[in-house]
Formats: structure tokens, sequence, C-alpha cells
């Protein structure tokens, strides 16, 4: 015999059923912002992705009798110093900041995280002095720690995106650590303590996907940070070298030819600032669709 | 408060052994024989064993870190190897353009950024609201270097109002003085006033909600009063603190602002050291930006304590 459930309390039952990641997703589709900033994010990946495709022109080829040509229909974003197309190497540079956006902060995740769970869980000696150690860096401040070390490591896009990474290693650690020391006195942590798993085993497995989410908050975040760092250290002549295009570079350039070409300064930047607009929506979002005590 | 006061100083000293020790270890980064580096196009063997010689080059890492710490405790940062001047009198020279700088470019944040997030606290979910959120987005995703760009652009390219580079101390004239670093100022104060502006908007958020408020109001009070006398004094106290806070990332981003508008300060110092390979003069500047950076926060922690009656006790 099946009994007929009010329709509030069936309700009630699919939501409690739902999945979590299908309820984030759900918030995050409420959100206006976070969708604008995710459709930018992937019409940006997509342009990174198809370059060789999509741009008008080779980005490096260089031509005397187009220097510094205003935008037209031939040249929608118009051409720098050298003759050579803006859009198209703003197509290109998208792969040189997104890159150094997702490989940095692949790094300081994949670096950050395993430490950060090490340092909340294990407790003791280990904690004290791997905390010690991200206080020390965080007392460094980013783009000064960044410049310096890419400084020493070498003026290149690989190292910049190292600079980059290790700045940003000790906000994944501290925050890793603080929700790992939360998880790990919940009940099911307890429990999965009380049958007997090992240690490496309740970390990666009941801990780590638990924290998830505040994670995926400040990966977005940290995305749009190394975004600007990267444009940040290539506007300095750290970052990407020439003639290879990237956003942070190209404004170096058009600095220098602001009274003649305005052009030159203006599209690069737009790029940067929707790239990091782009993230910090997610991110925004992310946090509201992840996190419902955050409002 | 002496016991806080002597825990927290207890607390930092370790931080900032542990931040020379990185800011040493990073010449261990240079690939090759620092010497060769150091030298330049200079190969003598001559020249080459003299710089070992200074730099102690050929002893072990921790002896090396041992003297130079010994050094900087006594106030010896090293020498410049390009402008043979020691690095702890450049700091001299150049830390009190940046702080002109980054003072300046905290008025504008705190003269925008606060009457901004208590505007959008105040006509929350209004046009008003959606303005300053607006306003905040923009301020964290610009690039400071587009914007003093794009500002050059307008008022020293288009407009002749302002120099696009160059400065004149304050000391000097302080009206050249001022238009020298009103552009540089607000172009590195716009991402601090849209920090603070979320940040007064939420605190602000909290203190109109708040049992106090709802007195004051029962009371009779005009809104305006209850705003400022009562919601805003009490939200003031985490905002300031951050203020102080956020002084210390000022002079890290001081660093793209100054090469912008070609000021010669703390930033350009680092800058122009990193491309001639001058690293004494880049261990030199991250250390004290570093000590700077740890003392604000020591400030902010004291300045807190201060104004909040609950954590005296």
């Amino acid at each position: 015999m099946t009994v007929a459930l009010p329709a509030s309390a069936e309700t009630a039952q699919s939501a409690r059923e739902e999945n979590p990641w299908a309820r984030a997703w759900r918030r995050l589709r409420r959100r206006k912002g976070a969708l604008v900033g995710l459709a930018v994010v992937v019409l940006f990946i997509v342009l990174a992705l198809l370059a060789p495709w999509v741009a008008p022109y080779d980005p490096v080829a260089t031509s005397w009798s187009l220097v510094r040509k205003a935008p037209s229909w031939a040249h929608w974003f118009g051409t720098d110093e050298v003759g050579r197309d803006v859009l198209s190497r703003i197509i290109w540079g998208a792969r040189a900041s997104l890159g150094a956006g997702v490989v940095s902060v692949g790094i300081a995740a994949g670096v950050g995280v395993p430490l950060g769970l090490l340092a909340g869980y294990a407790g003791g000696w280990i904690d004290a002095a791997l905390s010690r150690l991200v206080d020390a860096m965080l007392a460094i401040p980013f783009l000064i720690l960044a410049i310096a070390l890419a400084a020493f490591l070498g003026p290149s896009l690989g190292n910049a995106m190292i600079a980059i990474g290790i700045t940003a290693t000790p906000v994944f650690v501290r925050l890793t650590r603080g929700q790992t020391l939360a998880a790990k006195v919940e009940d099911y942590v307890e429990a999965a303590r009380a049958v007997g798993n090992p240690h490496w085993r309740i970390a990666l497995r009941h801990v780590l996907p638990n924290i998830v989410p505040p994670l995926l908050i400040q990966v977005s975040l940290a995305i749009a940070g190394a975004i600007i760092a990267e444009a940040a250290l290539s506007f300095l002549g750290l970052g990407q070298q020439p003639p290879a295009p990237s956003w942070g570079s190209m404004l170096n350039t058009a600095q220098r030819f602001i009274g003649q070409a305005p052009w030159m300064a203006i599209w690069p930047g737009v790029a940067i600032f929707a790239a990091v607009l782009s993230f910090n929506l997610l991110g925004d979002g992310l946090r509201d669709a992840l996190d419902p005590r955050h409002k | 408060m002496l016991a806080f006061l002597t825990r927290r100083l207890l607390q930092i000293l370790p931080t900032i052994v542990l931040v020379s020790m990185l800011i040493f270890g990073l010449q261990q980064l240079l690939p090759g024989d620092p010497a060769l580096i150091m030298a330049g196009e200079d190969r003598d063997p001559a020249v080459l064993a003299q710089i070992r010689e200074q730099y102690r080059l050929n002893d072990p890492v921790p002896v090396r870190y041992f003297y130079w710490a010994k050094g900087v405790l006594a106030g010896d940062l090293g020498e410049s190897m390009r402008l043979k001047a020691p690095v702890a009198s450049l700091v001299e020279q150049k830390l009190p353009v940046t702080l002109q700088l980054a003072a300046m470019a905290l008025m504008f944040a705190l003269g925008i950024g606060i009457p901004a997030g208590i505007v959008s606290a105040v006509k929350k979910e209004t046009a008003w609201d959606y303005g300053a959120n607006v306003f905040a987005l923009w301020g964290l995703s610009t690039p400071n270097f587009w914007l003093g760009i794009l500002l050059i652009f307008l008022f020293s390219v288009t407009l002749h109002w302002l120099p696009a580079s160059g400065y004149v101390p304050l000391g000097e004239d302080w009206r050249q003085s001022l238009g020298t670093t009103i552009m540089p100022a607000f172009v590195l104060g716009n991402a601090l006033a849209a920090v603070l502006m979320r940040h007064t908007r939420g605190a602000m958020l909290q203190a109109m909600g708040a049992d106090y408020v709802r007195t004051a109001r029962a009371k009779g009070l005009q809104e305006g009063r209850v705003v400022l006398k009562h919601a805003l004094r009490n939200a003031m106290t985490p905002v300031i603190t951050l203020g102080a806070l956020e002084f210390g990332t000022l002079l890290s981003g001081a660093v793209l602002t100054e090469q912008v508008f070609t000021i010669p300060g703390f930033g350009k110092l680092i800058v122009d050291s990193v491309f001639n390979r001058d690293y004494a003069v880049v261990q030199g500047v991250v250390l004290v930006t570093s000590t700077i950076y740890i003392l604000l926060n020591l400030l902010a922690d004291i300045a807190y304590m201060l104004v909040n009656p609950r954590l005296r006790g």
C-alpha cells in the first residue's frame, strides 16, 4: 500500500535527497552575475584553445605598412607599433593569461592542499612548523614576493607561473588546515576512525571530500588574482617575453604609445578586466551556492 | 594589555627570523655561480675572487646567513652593486616617497570606500546599493597599471591637467608634489576603496540589525543620527583595523604604480634592481617591506584591542 505524501512533504523529501552538487548548481544558476561570469570564463577558454583557428592574423607577424593603424574592418582592435593585429594578440594572449592562472593555482593548490591537510590532521610539531612557515610567507606582500621570486628564477612565463604558484600556496595551506581542523572533530570522521580506517585513508577519503567546497571557491578567486599577477609580472618584463603575446606585456608596450595609439592600451586592459571580473563573479556565486551560511 | 603585547611581540620575532631566512634563501635560486652573475660582464678572476670573498660565497649557506643577519641587525643591508651605495641609505631615500604615495592612497580609499559602504548598507537593494557594488567589483577587477595608463591618457595626454610622470618632494613644493602624486595615489587606492566599501557595507548591515540600533530607533531618534552615531561607530572598528592592515599591501601595489608614473620610490627601486641584477637591493627592499608589513599587522591588532573593550579584559 502506498501512502500519498502531501505536496510540501514531498518537496521537502526531494530536497533532502538532492545531490549536494546538484543543489549547488541549482543555487548557482539563480545568480545572474555568476552565470555571466561562467559564460565569459568559458568564452575565454574556448578562445584560448581555438586561438590558431579563431585569430584573424598571425599574432607575431609584423608589417611596416600597418604600424599603429586605428581600429578598422580589417583590424577590429587596430594594430600595434610594429603592425601586428591587436585582436589576434589578445586571443593568443588569453593562452598565457588563463594558462598562468590555471597552472599557478594548480601549483598552489597541489602543494598547499596536501600540506594543509597534513598540518590540520597530524597537528603537533608538523602543524607548528608548517604554520610558522605559512605565517612567514604571508608576511611578505604577495606581489613583492612574486617579483622577487621571478627575478631570482629569471624572466619567463614558466618562471612567472612558478613564482605566482609559490606565492599563492600559503593561502591554500592555511585554508585547508582550518577546514581540516573543523572537519576532523565531526562525527563521520570519528566513525571512520572507530571502524579502524588508517589515518591516510581518513584524511583522503573522509576529510578531503568534505572540505572541497571552500577550496573550490578559493581556486576561482585565486585564478583571478593569478591572472592579474601574471599580467603585472609581464607588464614589468618578468613574465611572457616578446614577441610572444601576453596582455600584460602588450600594456607595457602600449604605455609608450598612449598618445598616438590609445587602442593598444585599451583592449588588453579590457581583456584582463573581463577575465578577472568573471572569475571574481564566479567565485562570489560559488561562495553563495556552496556555503549557505554566507549571504 | 601588557601581557597581550608581550605575547604578540614574542610571536612576531620568529616570523621575522623566518622571513629573513626565506629572503636570504632567494639567492640560492639563482642558476649557476652567483659570483659570475654578480660580476656581470666582468669575468676577471681577481674580480670574481673578490666578490666571492666579499659575499662569503665560499662559506656554507648557514654561515653566510649568519653574517648577513648580523649585518642586518646592525643596520647593514648590504651594498648596491650598480649604485655603489649602501642599501640602507637607498631605502632611507626612497621609502618616504612611497610612504607619501601610500598615505594619500589610503586617504582616497577611506574617503571613497567608507561613504560608499555606508550608503550601500543604508540604501540596501536600491540603485545606490547596486551602484556601490558595481564600483567594488570594478575596483577589485581592474589592474592598477591599466587604470594608471588610462588616467595618463585622459588627464595628461588629452586634457593636459596633470603631469604624466615624475615626482616633486612634498617639502620642496607642496602644490607640485600633489600634482605629481594625486593620480598615482588614486590609482593605488582604487582597489583598497573597493575592499573597504565591501567591509563597511557588511559591518554596517550587521550593526543596523543589532538590538542597540533598534532601541535607538524605538527611542524616536532621527534615522541619520541612528546611522552615524550608533551603527557607524560600532561598524567602524573592524574597518579601521583593516585599513591599517591594508596599508602594507599598498606598499606592494606601489611597485606597479611607481613604474607607470615613473615615481622614484621603493617600488621603482626594486624593479630597477631586478633588471640590473642588483640582488642585494632586492633582498633589502623585500626585507624592509615585509618588516613594515609585520609591524602594521601588530599595530592593527593593538588598535583592535584598544577600541574593543571586550578584548581588553
